[in-house]
């Protein structure tokens, strides 16, 4: 149990940029100005976000956490306390993709376990939590991401990747070192959350249906 | 009043009470751990469970609120069984090391395991460990013990006013860090010790001296400021090894000021234990009676108006009276408490005290500092504005000054300019500042000493009273114009009339070779080169601080700590503390030294025992007959203006208001002696001053 960040890792300054101030911007008409902390949350995202632009890795470095407590009116501890709160918020450095397997009852009866031992395979981290040894890759276990009729999940930054199995992941992960991003969503034959090739039930028009009783 | 019934009593408690409150109104102790009742409720140790009657599950009390008809039962089998489980999950992960904890025997954990605490675990899970803070010199910090009540977050939060404390991360890895490692800046942490009910965080300079059933606690004054705090000093042997606070509401509610309770270790150094006397340059040792001779010889034919005497700031009202007394004797009027050359009207009580008294703030409605700086020179009086200022709202109690800050008062404050012209903008209404407090039903003025001590304090002061004659700030039973004393002894020392009488001389005058003797009693806080060479120079105290090094005779004196005293607090609280422990070596009490040394002059003192001085103490002003409470004047509050002119006289000297306290850590001779007020003195350094290092 030790202090969530290490000072080595941590940047001299942040400055935010265009976009995210744009962004702020929008976030802060959101709150009437004697209760602008409440913005708190979605800037630390914004943060993390230009972070993962500007250098490859989206986290939210201490002086960006002074910088938005300051902009906020806020005591820095105040943000520190929400940004170390959340799992979704990193405070310390991450690799260029953030794996996110979902663990939680119904991934791992659907097989989460194959996902993560996929992971550890194909991006060669040894335990859960570590990122690679060439910084592409962070692994992190999650709780339930609510998209259980999909299990299991692999969440990659911002994007759900779901019915994953061992061969889908090592194929995702491949798919990911070349730069690519593959579509979001079931890698199976699925649309959405609908039955694999297709729909099972209700497959007459209600005329019909009538007709046949 | 809401009509409540616990276990079966029927009592009112006022509407808004919490359960927990009305438990306590029918006499019933209730467990707690984050609950404080001078915090925001936080209602996550879950400790105060009760029942109550058509509810569920057992309820929180401290969260609870009350209504009209509820039954509340504080003794079940249900209750105790809950509090039992609460008792086994807070054990879950705390440390089994009472013995060799600084807690132990004053832990609220300990205490409530007794009570509900099972004599076994049944947890066989590797305990939780946590790696300790630095939090400074003053707290210590062992966070394996920490329960997580959040109480500690909560004052640096509202009561200290400097938000550093939070609790990071979450569940299992949740803990109370500052995060980004760094000392408290709070002149008030050392209430953290206090507050925090288990051995998480205790007092560094203490660590593991004493246990707390060994000491012998002797109720005492704090003298380090002038807020009159109320504490226990608390003993082993002959050795003070700590001072705590004691409640008092209407003076520091519970809080103590980290000067005051950490610089017990310089009641230890330093001491000056025997008396010297200077003979061809150098210091020798002497007995009290050759003292006493050789200093009677000296003083033989000398006149009145050539002795003189100057009050330090830490000095009892018993000693300055036996002082002013022994220097009536002897033919002289010059005598002066001022030792900073402080300007103040003193033909009334009202002219020097802090009329509206400390509770006073409680009601203020506006207020204009003058040269002060509460945080550094009352840090106490500086948690009960930022009380009011919390308490009021946003812009409920607008604060303006006159003189600006080096650090965060810990409050908003509009500075309206660093020197006295900016009274003037508030004297002719163009300042909106003055608009505002001519609104204020309860205006108050806290006039400073980094106004009253400069060389236009005069103007200053009586610039004042017309602004507070003109907005109004003494009203119907109120009276906020307030003068915020830095010394513990001056208001006391004003009442005793420890001043230069109609032909007398003050400090400034008798340091300038306007006296052949001097007499200081622990007047330490001048340039002591001021003193012209030829000028005999008695120093009676207790530290060997920079007046004893320049004396020619010294007399050993008691601390505070090791005599009865009576002091007045800067509201004019007349209070006493009482003998902890006795004074080191042939040092005595300073009454009686100056009685006994009377008797060798030939001017024996009126009284020789405690109850006659204080009797004739009661006699030079009847304030001192009453004790703990603050006398108004018979005629109410008096009108400030009466006998004084309401013009401004003079003009406004140029320059910004200094700052008084450059160092809070060290300002007097028991601070400055302390090691661990050093320590504090050098890990708070202002920046600036680091840098030049």
């Amino acid at each position: 149990m030790n202090t969530p960040w290490k000072p080595a890792e941590q940047p001299e300054q942040f400055t935010f940029d265009a976009e995210s101030e744009a962004e702020i911007v929008k976030v802060l008409k959101k709150y009437p100005e004697a209760r602008k902390a409440s913005a708190v949350m979605p800037i630390l995202y914004i943060a993390q976000r230009q972070m993962g632009r500007e250098t490859g890795s989206a986290w939210v470095p201490l002086v960006a956490m002074d910088e938005i407590a300051k902009r906020l009116d806020m005591a820095p501890i105040r943000v520190y306390e929400v940004a170390s709160f959340y799992t979704m918020y990193n405070t310390r450095p991450i690799g260029r993709y953030h794996l996110q397997v979902c663990t939680t009852t119904s991934c791992w009866l659907r097989g989460s376990d194959a996902v993560v031992q996929a992971c550890k395979k194909a991006t060669g981290i040894n335990n859960v939590g570590e990122t690679s040894e060439d910084g592409l890759f962070t692994l992190t276990q999650v709780e339930c991401l609510g998209a259980c009729a999909n299990a299991p999940i692999l969440q990659v930054d911002d994007d759900f990747y779901e019915d994953m199995d061992g061969p889908s992941t090592e194929a995702l992960i491949a798919a990911l070192r070349t730069d690519e991003r593959p579509a979001a969503g079931p890698v199976t034959n699925r649309c959405g959350s609908a039955p694999e090739g297709g729909r099972k039930t209700l497959l007459e028009t209600p005329e019909a249906a009538s007709e046949n009783q | 009043m809401v009509r409540v019934i616990v276990d079966g009593t029927p009592v009112d408690v006022a509407p808004g009470s919490s359960a927990l409150q009305a438990c306590e109104a029918a006499g019933k102790e209730i467990p707690r751990f984050c609950y404080h009742e001078r915090l925001s409720v936080a209602g996550n140790c879950r400790m105060c469970l009760v029942q109550v009657v058509r509810a569920p599950k057992p309820v929180a009390s401290c969260g609870f609120p009350v209504s009209e008809g509820m039954e509340i039962l504080t003794d079940t089998e249900v209750v105790r069984r809950a509090r039992r489980a609460v008792m086994e999950f807070l054990l879950i992960n705390h440390p089994l090391d009472c013995p060799i904890c600084d807690q132990g025997g004053e832990c609220d954990l300990q205490d409530q395991a007794y009570g509900y605490g099972t004599g076994i675990s049944r947890y066989q899970e590797d305990k939780r460990a946590v790696t300790d803070k630095n939090l400074g010199p003053l707290v210590k910090t062992v966070m394996t013990r920490c329960i997580q009540c959040t109480r500690c977050v909560r004052f640096s939060t509202e009561v200290a006013g400097t938000p550093e404390l939070g609790m990071v991360s979450r569940g299992e890895n949740a803990e109370i860090t500052t995060y980004v490692e760094k000392a408290l800046t709070s002149e008030l942490s050392g209430n953290l010790i206090d507050i925090c009910p288990v051995g998480a965080l205790t007092a560094k300079p203490s660590a593991f001296h004493a246990r707390s059933w060994e000491y012998k606690k002797t109720d005492s004054i704090d003298v380090m400021d002038a807020v009159g705090t109320n504490i226990q000093v608390q003993a082993r042997g002959g050795e003070v090894m700590r001072i705590v606070p004691r409640v008092n509401d209407e003076v520091n509610e519970e809080w103590l000021s980290d000067k005051g309770r950490f610089s017990v270790d310089g009641l230890k150094r330093r001491r000056l234990d025997r008396p010297w006397v200077r003979v061809h340059g150098k210091l020798h040792p002497a007995s009290w009676q050759d003292t006493f001779v050789s200093l009677a010889r000296r003083l033989d034919g000398v006149t009145g108006d050539r002795i003189g005497a100057i009050a330090g700031d830490l000095c009892d009202a018993e000693s300055l009276c036996a002082l002013k007394d022994l220097m009536v004797a002897l033919g002289s009027s010059n005598i002066d408490c001022r030792q900073d050359g402080a300007w103040y009207d003193t033909s009334a009580r009202e002219g020097y005290l802090f009329n509206s008294d400390i509770v006073g703030l409680d009601d203020a409605d506006a207020l204009l500092l003058v040269g002060a700086n509460p945080r550094h020179e009352a840090p106490v009086l500086n948690a009960r504005i930022r009380k009011r200022f919390l308490h009021a709202g946003r812009g409920g109690f607008p604060i303006a000054s006159i003189g600006g800050f080096p650090t965060d008062p810990t409050y908003d404050v509009t500075v309206l300019g660093e020197g006295p012209d900016a009274l003037t903008g508030l004297l002719d209404g163009s300042s909106p500042f003055a608009e505002t407090l001519k609104n204020a039903k309860r205006p108050m003025i806290i006039l400073g000493h980094a106004a009253l001590t400069r060389h236009d304090a005069e103007v200053v002061y009586k610039a004042c009273r017309q602004l507070a004659e003109q907005v109004g700030v003494v009203n119907d039973g109120w009276n906020g114009f307030n003068v915020l004393h830095t010394a513990a002894s001056r208001a006391g020392a004003l009442d005793l009339g420890f001043l230069p009488g109609s032909h007398g001389l003050a400090a400034t005058n008798m340091l300038r070779g306007g006296v052949d003797i001097l007499w200081l009693l622990g007047a330490d806080e001048f340039p002591i080169d001021k003193i012209g060479p030829d000028t005999f120079v008695i120093y009676q105290g207790h530290h060997g601080d920079a007046a004893a090094a320049r004396a020619d005779i010294i007399l050993p004196g008691a601390a505070y700590t090791e005599k009865p005293g009576t002091y007045v607090n800067t509201a004019g609280r007349v209070q006493r503390s009482f003998r902890a422990v006795f004074p080191p070596g042939e040092a005595k009490e300073d009454w009686r030294i100056l009685r006994a040394f009377s008797e060798v002059a030939g001017h024996t003192l009126p009284y020789d025992t405690l109850e006659a001085l204080r009797a004739r103490m009661a006699a030079v002003n009847p304030v001192f007959a009453h004790i703990g409470t603050v006398e108004k004047s018979p005629a109410g509050l008096a009108r400030l203006s009466d006998g004084s002119p309401t013009n401004v006289p003079g003009d406004f000297g140029s320059g910004e208001f200094r700052p008084l306290i450059h160092d809070y850590y060290q300002t007097n001779p028991i601070s400055r002696a302390s090691p661990t007020m050093a320590e504090c003195s050098r890990v708070y350094a202002p920046a600036h001053a680091v840098a030049a290092e």
